[in-house]
């Protein structure tokens, strides 16, 4: 009897398992791949017709779109600025729900593809600007929330661990996820800010007890929590980060998402319970002499080049900036540090040329970029946009403005004047 | 000069950025320290100039002149009017001519800015505002399309390093190693440059401080000219050790460990109870500037 039964167990898995593909077949059928993928598309959404008839994408008012959203951000920054009080060293968790909802392919091939995908680039994104920040990852499946990564400084060992990520089952537990998260957070040093950044794909949260109460533990425990939805607004998220001042966007779709996800990676502004500073005890360690063989403390293995020495206790690190596995000091190098430094000294936003200024007086004004020289003259339909620096009153065009704001943090055109330095 | 779009780029079309540096300070007292004269270094630099183009159709130069009170582009290769110019008295190349002419504007209006205001001992030239213009221009390269030329920098620089732009500098390099940018340096007056050692080893590029300048060329036609590709099969000069300790705030000593204020980033060699730095609110980018350069220069 035991054996018929689960051969009928089997048997009904594998007729489960026939409607399914079924079901996929008649998905599949009713459009062919490559239908499939202009549909869901809409390429011919994002054309325009100009004013000849000429059809354009619209991406560039995209482009401009975003750059406005940025200036927007820069403003709000600057005055912030005022007191330039920033989290620096931060702690950040990322929370990413691989639930029945993350296998939804809304994002192409699947949420969770997509998330994975973006969250990679975010990790390489957060390290390059914050040099002494630690990461740590968490998953939410079938209702439990599971830490993959340790907090670390290493972008390498949660990228790889992340790939290896697969499947996603069950519900999501934001309860489970923040009660996991609080736990770890609560043990590192006050001069750090502790961070959440859920990724939430589902629309419920399935807890074992009140959420409401974990979300006030969270508070006292000042961890900034931030939510990116990826399907609709959920109250008891919103709810979250209005309490623990994180912010909760929701992506429309997958660029919006990439877009949503890097606003994390500059540091946010300190929560004045931290603003006094603490002094944290860092090592500046040496390069190793040449042609010396040592065994390195990360990997455990005999090297010859290369490598720094820990100042305290002499063991040999493979990179930096680390923390010394014997001894637990933070090594640096001055680069590390002076990579931070723009977060400290933001540029001034530079401000659009109004349109008046550019038709009363065309000939006294610059035909070139000052950057990259390229012609700021209006050919045929290109929209004729320039912006200025309000301090060195230089015009730089579009693509200038956002490389200098976002990757070079200086203002060449203030930069090559000796007097404004001075100041 | 319109681009045929079925251009072909392979890996080894370059576009070189040559800063040069023309700081009017460096070359007058050129001649106790170091032994070539302005002329010699420009014959030298437009031979290597030539040369670059020489070695690839498809190569293009652009020299930017660090000067003492600004910076300007003096030569792109790209754009039509240093082309055509060839056609002209046939007396002097056009590349050279051209780029003659604009290089005396340049110096004038140099000359005449410094008139406005006068130097106050300082005797760096502008090496971040022309990292960043160069900066600037290889973003619109690498905007241009999937088959771009590949761009490097190259930093012809003699003046002393300018503490007051190292964070900048620093600025410019970062987003010169997220662009794969690399720096090249060489370093035509009598001491090394903290600057450039870092910008070249920071983004992988060769820094060489010739020994014998009246060779000039042919230390930058051998070293430089090359295209990123071919660097893997040369022996190129081995990159200089780069010393990455700070000093303090408080005594300006160099430290192996110190401590590091979590909101400023001030660095003090002593425990202290709060950061002065920040307490004072004395947030200003002048202190950051002195205690992150490299300490010593080895080789």
């Amino acid at each position: 009897m035991n054996y018929f039964t689960s051969n009928h167990v089997e048997e009904r898995r594998v007729a489960e398992e026939k409607e399914e593909e079924d079901d996929e077949e008649v998905n599949d059928n009713s459009m062919e791949v490559w239908q499939k993928e202009y549909a869901e598309d809409r390429s011919w959404e994002s054309l325009q017709e100009d004013e000849s008839g000429l059809l354009h994408s619209i991406d560039n008012d995209a482009v401009q779109h975003a750059q406005y959203r940025r200036r927007l951000r820069n403003l709000s920054a600057a005055t912030a600025a005022s007191r330039i009080q920033k989290g620096l060293i931060r702690y950040l968790y990322i929370v990413i729900d691989l639930s029945r909802a993350a296998s939804q392919n809304d994002f192409k091939p699947t949420r969770m593809a997509a998330v994975a995908k973006h969250v990679e680039a975010f990790i390489r994104e957060f390290f390059d600007q914050n040099p002494l920040s630690h990461i740590g990852l968490v998953t939410i499946k079938d209702g439990v929330a599971q830490c993959i990564t340790d907090l670390g400084g290493s972008p390498d060992s949660h990228i790889k661990t992340l790939m290896s990520q697969s499947g996603c089952s069950g519900d999501s537990s934001l309860q489970n996820a923040l009660d996991l998260v609080e736990g770890y957070l609560c043990g590192i040093p006050s001069y750090g800010h502790r961070e959440v950044l859920l990724l939430y794909s589902a629309l419920t949260t399935c807890d074992p007890g009140d959420v409401m109460e974990t979300i006030k533990k969270c508070k006292r425990s000042k961890i900034r929590c931030s939510v990116i939805g990826l399907s609709a607004e959920v109250f008891v998220c919103k709810h979250l980060c209005q309490e623990t001042g994180g912010s909760y966007t929701i992506a429309l779709n997958e660029f919006h998402f990439k877009d949503l996800l890097l606003e994390h990676a500059p540091p946010p502004p300190a929560i004045a319970e931290f603003a006094v500073g603490n002094l944290i005890k860092m090592g500046f360690p040496q390069r190793a002499a040449e042609g010396v063989v040592s065994i390195c403390s990360c990997h455990k293995e005999a090297k010859v080049d290369g490598g720094y020495i820990c100042p305290r206790c002499k063991a040999r690190v493979c990179e930096l900036p680390t923390e010394c596995r014997i001894c637990g000091l933070t090594l640096v190098s001055s680069p590390h540090l002076a990579r931070s430094y723009h977060h400290l000294f933001p540029i001034t936003p530079f401000e659009e040329v109004s349109l008046a200024l550019l038709n009363s007086s065309r000939h006294r004004l610059t035909t070139t970029c000052f950057g990259c020289q390229q012609s700021l003259v209006p050919s045929g339909n290109r929209p004729n946009l320039r912006v200025a620096c309000p301090k060195c009153k230089q015009h730089f065009c579009l693509d200038c403005d956002i490389y200098i704001h976002e990757s070079l943090h200086n203002c060449p055109g203030c930069e090559s004047l000796r007097h404004s330095q001075t100041i | 000069m319109a681009s045929a779009p079925s251009k072909q780029y392979s890996d080894d079309v370059s576009v070189v950025m040559v800063l040069l540096d023309t700081n009017p300070f460096f070359w007058s007292g050129a001649n106790n320290t170091t032994k070539v004269s302005f002329s010699s270094f420009l014959n030298h630099v437009i031979s290597f100039l030539n040369s670059v183009l020489l070695l690839n159709q498809l190569n293009q130069v652009v020299v930017i002149a660090t000067g003492y009170n600004s910076c300007d582009y003096i030569l792109d290769s790209s754009t039509s009017e240093s082309i055509n110019l060839s056609l002209g008295n046939g007396k002097m190349p056009a590349l050279c001519s051209k780029m003659l002419q604009k290089l005396e504007e340049f110096l004038i209006r140099d000359e005449q800015l410094s008139r406005e205001n006068l130097p106050t001992g300082i005797t760096s030239s502008l090496l971040s505002g022309s990292l960043s213009l160069a900066l600037c221009y290889i973003q619109k390269v690498l905007r241009s399309g999937r088959l771009h030329p590949n761009p490097r920098i190259l930093c012809l620089q003699g003046s002393p390093d300018g503490p007051e732009q190292y964070v900048a500098v620093m600025n410019a390099i970062f987003s010169a190693q997220r662009s794969m940018v690399p720096i090249d340096s060489c370093i035509v007056g009598a001491q090394h440059s903290a600057f450039l050692q870092q910008a070249s080893y920071i983004t992988g590029g060769v820094y060489l401080k010739p020994p014998q300048l009246d060779g000039l060329f042919q230390y930058l036609s051998t070293v430089f000219a090359t295209d990123l590709h071919s660097r893997s099969f040369l022996q190129l000069p081995k990159p200089v050790g780069v010393d990455f300790r700070a000093s303090c705030f408080c005594h300006k000593n160099t430290i192996d460990m110190g401590y590091i204020c979590s909101v400023c980033l001030s660095i003090f060699c002593q425990q202290r109870k709060k950061c002065s730095t920040s307490d004072t609110k004395r947030n200003s980018i002048e202190i950051y500037n002195h205690h992150l350069l490299p300490v010593a220069a080895s080789g």
